[in-house]
């Protein structure tokens, strides 16, 4: 019964210590060559160009949804209203968008539902997106978007931008995706000229965003939506905005 | 009720020895003893009205609203309890999210009245619940065009072209049969839910009380929602005049 050193005998031989699980033997079959492919995008919209003017926002994203570098999917749109006091737009994994857009959807609706007049404003969705942003991202499984709130509240513009990450800031330009390197500096530099542009200035400008983006990303694509937030039209987004395309110099390129 | 006491109407799951639930008959009793509220369906649209009783002068005016957003396209009428009807309410705003989020579009009204008929019919077989004392009026105006529902505290629900639930339903109903319903819009229809409020309303018993009126047609954008000021004002001015010369007419027949 006792050992040599007059321990006394375990209670059972080979079952699980008390409290704690059984292993099985033989071979572990936990797979470990597998992809997440939650954590990467699927299918991918570009650029989000967007800008305050004086007394507005104005938000543009074209309609291409990739698949890696294949342009397969060709009206993707991803301007949306959220209601009269604020227009959305996104970059990113179109899933993803599509997903987080039925919840707000819904939110909007429940808030309908209440009838107290109170509506959602643009700081109170760009902070809520900050949050599910952020949160997301804390699971190690993001939401693979870039998200831009553009709205009006209590008169004034708001333009915030939320990425995947959950990073969050609020600017007067705000471009996401390749925008953010060829849009960013075409606007700050008319904006230094012109601190504020006018609501027609602004749609020329972002014209010209979208312009010069359609030539260098090679993930974009001619048609694009614009949404105009101001107190003058209220929000409205329009559909299939066209680059006006000139190749005439192409034939000069080797 | 000659067979109160009997010891059959103490559970909702038992029968009484003539085939009754008294449980359910007391339910629908609560709902006579509360204000009148109509639904009446045109070729356009539906509008809804309530007679809400205001209690004592110290209540702020809105509050303890009768009529409900369901979702964007449906309303939600009640008589009876109004805590009771909430949950209903909740209820019905449940399934109609949940729909929309498992198929991407609205609910139909008719699925959307069996769920609701179905859950408050549940609460009509067990003796540890209670029936709800409210019966319900659902309307929407979609794609399907005007439709129109009433539930009682049974869990019975009909379509109706036009209906009258709570304290005067049955003078209610008189006054809407004299109506060619199907060719009216909804703008008529909003006078004639007025005027029969103010006309069904006993001033004896109940002294003060709010009118509600609410629709859903082509100029609500097929939307359930309170009727514009202007059209509120319009048609209580309407019903008021209309009682006034009611009653100058019953003074000249003295």
């Amino acid at each position: 019964m006792f050992d040599a050193a007059g321990n006394p005998p375990p209670f059972w031989h080979n079952g699980p210590t008390p409290g704690g699980l059984y292993n099985f033997p033989g071979p572990k079959t936990a797979p470990s060559d597998f992809r997440q492919h939650s954590q990467a995008p699927v299918t991918t919209a570009t650029s989000i160009v967007a800008m305050q003017y004086n007394k507005g926002v104005i938000i543009a994203g074209d309609l291409l949804g990739s698949y890696g570098s294949l342009a397969r999917y060709r009206n993707c749109p991803r301007i949306m209203k959220v209601n009269d006091n604020i227009i959305l737009g996104a970059g990113g994994d179109y899933a993803d968008f599509q997903y987080v857009k039925d919840i707000i959807e819904q939110k909007i609706i429940d808030e309908d539902c209440l009838d107290d007049g109170f509506k959602l404003k643009p700081k109170s969705l760009y902070c809520w997106l900050t949050r599910i942003m952020y949160n997301r991202r804390s699971k190690f499984d993001p939401f693979w978007n870039n998200f831009v709130v553009g709205g009006l509240q209590d008169g004034e513009p708001f333009l915030g931008t939320v990425d995947k990450l959950g990073t969050a800031y609020t600017d007067k330009i705000v471009c996401s995706g390749y925008g953010a390197y060829i849009a960013v500096p075409l606007l700050r530099e008319a904006l230094e000229k012109n601190p504020t542009p006018s609501k027609a200035e602004a749609r020329a400008l972002v014209e010209k965003c979208m312009e010069v983006l359609y030539y260098r990303d090679a993930r974009s694509y001619p048609k694009y939506q614009i949404a105009t937030i101001d107190e003058a039209d209220g929000a409205v987004v329009e559909d299939l905005v066209s680059v006006n395309q000139n190749w005439s110099l192409a034939h000069m390129i080797y | 009720m000659s067979s109160i006491g009997t010891g059959y109407d103490l559970s909702a799951s038992q029968f009484s020895p003539d085939g009754r639930v008294f449980q359910v008959e007391y339910a629908m009793k609560a709902v006579e003893n509360s204000g009148t509220v109509i639904g009446l369906r045109g070729k356009d649209g539906v509008v809804l009205a309530a007679e809400k009783l205001v209690m004592s002068k110290l209540h702020e005016p809105g509050t303890n609203k009768r009529i409900f957003n369901v979702d964007r396209h449906v309303g939600m009428a009640f008589s009876g309890l109004i805590a009771d009807a909430r949950q209903i309410v909740d209820i019905a705003r449940r399934e109609a999210a949940n729909y929309r989020s498992q198929y991407g579009v609205s609910i139909p009204l008719n699925y959307l009245n069996d769920r609701v008929s179905m859950y408050m019919h549940a609460y009509t077989l067990y003796s540890a619940v209670r029936p709800y004392g409210c019966s319900v009026i659902l309307a929407s105006c979609g794609e399907e065009g005007p439709t129109m529902y009433t539930i009682d505290p049974s869990g019975v629900s009909y379509g109706y072209h036009g209906c009258a639930i709570g304290k005067a339903k049955q003078s209610a109903k008189t006054e809407i049969e004299k109506l060619k319903l199907s060719g009216m819009t909804c703008r008529e229809l909003v006078k004639e839910a007025a005027k029969i409020i103010y006309l069904v309303h006993d001033e004896l018993k109940d002294k003060n009380f709010e009118l509600e009126l609410s629709w859903m047609c082509e100029e609500s954008g097929g939307r359930h929602e309170k009727v514009p000021e202007h059209v509120f004002l319009e048609a209580e001015k309407a019903a008021k005049q209309a009682m006034e010369a009611d009653s100058d007419s019953d003074t000249e027949d003295m």
